[in-house]
């Protein structure tokens, strides 16, 4: 017997976009219907319908889930993971292709569908449990671990409608997260609640993993996907780019991620704010002789920001930069507040800011820049998200010619070691 | 896999494999789904009925009040005012002897049509039958009719009327009636989720349905050869079935109702068929 949980051959799903009208009123469809013999004398450029356009959400996918494998489906927004949730829930039809399902199937899209706000917390949990496919003797059996585990006991018998989001989202949880089913396809409905509730369904959510159950787990959060899952399915425009062992997986969609913010140069990023009043326009890493160079551990790094100004008088501002690593950790911040004498920089009208870091204390790797701001008198200038990465290549940092391994975290200390 | 006590025997131990392809509209009705979400069908019922009357003053006491006070107007303007014959029975027993079923019908085509529509969110998030909808739309309605229907026995006592054992078709009388509700509504609701205005013109419906049936008159009054046109409707059936039921009057309306039930069941099939064809196309619509 095959151990195959999910099998996915040729799978695509089409949706119309474009200028169609979500809901048709039947007068409108008769009009078009009058006026159809003359739209077909048109030519087909020029036909009222052409305005419909067509997009795949998934083209030709192909992917085999065995039995008990957690996989981790992740991509940019839009890229097609809930529409590949959605079909294999059945809640939408494939237009090509077939999917194979072996065993009863969960799907957590949403937490609390089906919750009425008239009804009690108890009603609803029958309620939501019978939605999502469990037996009223399963529930009843369930139920107190259910309330247990929401921690909203107390108001079990208030209608829900009186509740608080994070109690609404807990007991929600609660229900869909004693589900058993063979096969559970779950849409991001981690991050649901307060941190400690979270870190609760995270150890809910490796439970049901151990359990020998198959997963299919959607999420944009990257540490989660690394500690659950056995395997990772990346999607992009409908396709699927790599499947294969989670690290490599994730490791890729956050390249990905970095390619597309990087590529594009500091002057022509659209989505920062700010008044305007100075503009950074480019970003280059430099030695200390001004040699443009990669970044590397030990090494002081030159980081030469380029920016310009909407006016001739000299400008008082402080600067900052955020790194983060790829998992979006905050490492460290370069404030000009904190760290320049004089506290402010005295900016002419246009030219460049460096931040010099001696002996960069990073491990080899990719790190970003989460956040590059400029205020000007107390105003806030400039503010770019993601505005750049950079990377890092292998340096001697200590002298000795050795470099911390990779799990040694991501910044390197500078310290010494002696005997008494 | 489980393999104990077959009479213990839960339906998960048996590990299903299903095929999910685009469906080449092809109609099959899939009861085996159907009974397999049969809980859902019990809980969906359940929360239609406790929202419906949660913080309301008179609660139930809705589920009688439009059925009466329409007897009560009919009454005096068709009863007294128009002289309308009312078959030897008095005029009001008459007119709410049909006015019982009418209102479970009319309401429950009405609940029906909008029921793909309002639980949109409930359809794009979750899989089940969605013939189930209209379905728990229909029967939701029973309990209203349950209560509507003992005030009819009050009002039959009250008038010194004795049923006779034409009361042993009532229950076959009341699934025709659910039945004719679940046909139309069906077609309703379809409709209503890719047309909108479907839902605006449904009241509309309704109103010219209840003077073309037999409510607030007899169908003696309808012309000979205008009959069988009228009995097209099977509506028409039901009231007149209800009528001799309960209140003994007339000839059994046999005939007519065997017309009513083919039209219906015609009406059904092909609804149940058209809902399928558009189920898959319903969710990207929604």
């Amino acid at each position: 017997m095959s151990n195959i949980s999910i099998r996915v051959e040729n799978l695509s799903k089409r949706y119309r976009i474009g200028q169609r009208e979500p809901y048709k009123a039947l007068r409108d469809t008769l009009t078009h219907a009058l006026h159809l013999p003359f739209q077909l004398l048109k030519k087909e450029s020029d036909r009222a319908g052409s305005h419909e356009k067509y997009i795949w959400a998934l083209k030709e996918v192909y992917f085999e889930v065995k039995h008990g494998e957690v996989v981790g489906v992740i991509g940019r927004n839009g890229a097609g993971k809930t529409t590949l949730l959605k079909v294999l829930s059945r809640i939408t039809e494939p237009t090509e292709g077939y999917a194979e399902i072996t065993g009863r199937v969960g799907s957590l899209l949403e937490v609390g569908t089906g919750f009425h706000p008239e009804l009690t917390g108890r009603e609803n949990v029958y309620l939501n449990g019978a939605i999502l496919g469990m037996r009223k003797t399963e529930i009843d059996k369930k139920f107190d671990e259910i309330v247990d585990f929401s921690e909203v006991e107390k108001f079990i018998d208030t209608p829900v409608k009186f509740y608080s989001s994070g109690m609404h989202t807990r007991l929600a949880f609660a229900v869909a997260a004693h589900l058993e089913p063979e096969i559970l396809l779950v849409d991001e409905v981690l991050a649901v609640g307060d941190a400690a509730f979270q870190k609760k369904c995270l150890g809910k959510m490796s439970d049901v993993a151990r359990e020998g159950r198959t997963v299919l787990f959607v999420s944009h959060n990257m540490g989660a996907v690394k500690t659950l899952c056995t395997k990772g399915c990346l999607i992009e425009n409908g396709k699927i780019l790599l499947q294969g062992k989670v690290d490599e997986v994730v490791s890729l969609y956050l390249q990905k991620c970095q390619d597309l913010t990087s590529a594009i140069s500091l002057a022509e990023r659209t989505d920062r704010r700010g008044n305007g009043s100075l503009r950074f326009t480019s970003v280059k890493l430099l030695s200390r002789d001004g040699e443009e160079i990669a970044a590397q551990s030990g090494k002081d790094l030159v980081i030469a920001i380029d920016y310009v100004t909407d006016s001739q008088s000299e400008k008082h501002a402080e600067v900052s930069l955020a790194f983060t690593d790829l998992y979006g950790q905050r490492l460290f911040v370069c404030l000009s507040r904190s760290s320049h004498q004089g506290g402010f920089l005295r900016l002419p009208e246009k030219g460049q800011i460096r931040c010099i870091i001696p002996r960069l204390p990073l491990l080899p790797g990719r790190y970003n820049v989460s956040r590059l701001w400029c205020k000007i008198g107390a105003q806030m200038a400039d503010d770019i998200q993601d505005a750049f990465h950079i990377e890092v290549a292998a340096g001697d940092f200590f002298g000795t010619g050795k470099l911390n391994p990779e799990d040694g975290g991501n910044v390197v200390i500078d310290h010494r070691w002696e005997i008494l | 896999m489980n393999t104990d006590n077959p009479s213990k025997s839960n339906s998960r131990s048996a590990i299903s494999t299903t095929i999910i392809r685009p469906s080449k509209g092809y109609f099959s009705i899939r009861w085996k789904e159907l009974w397999d979400y049969r809980e859902l069908f019990y809980f969906l019922i359940w929360r239609d009925i406790k929202v419906r009357y949660k913080q309301t003053v008179i609660g139930f006491a809705w589920a009688i009040i439009q059925p009466f006070l329409t007897m009560v107007v009919f009454s005096i303007f068709f009863g007294k005012f128009a002289k309308i014959p009312s078959e030897g029975s008095p005029y009001p027993l008459f007119a709410y002897c049909a006015l019982v079923p009418w209102t479970y019908f009319a309401h429950s085509i009405n609940n029906a049509t909008n029921s793909i529509v309002e639980n949109q969110r409930l359809i794009g998030k979750i899989y089940f039958p969605r013939m189930i909808l209209p379905i728990s739309a229909v029967f939701s309605q029973f309990p209203d009719f349950v209560i509507s229907f003992s005030i009819l026995i009050m009002m039959m006592f009250f008038y010194g009327v004795i049923p006779t054992a034409n009361l042993l078709w009532l229950p076959f009388l009341i699934a025709f009636m659910s039945l004719t509700a679940l046909a139309v509504g069906i077609w309703l609701t379809t409709f209503n989720a890719i047309y909108r205005d479907v839902r605006y013109a449904v009241p509309f419906l309704i109103q010219f349905w209840l003077f073309a049936s037999p409510v607030a008159y007899p169908s003696s009054l309808v012309p000979e050869r205008w009959r069988t046109f009228y009995g097209l409707n099977p509506m028409t059936g039901v009231i007149e079935g209800f009528r001799w039921a309960l209140l003994g009057k007339g000839d059994p309306p046999q005939a007519l109702l065997l017309f009513s039930l083919t039209v219906i069941l015609f009406v059904l099939f092909v609804g149940i068929a058209y809902f399928r064809r558009m189920e898959g196309a319903i969710t990207d619509v929604i």
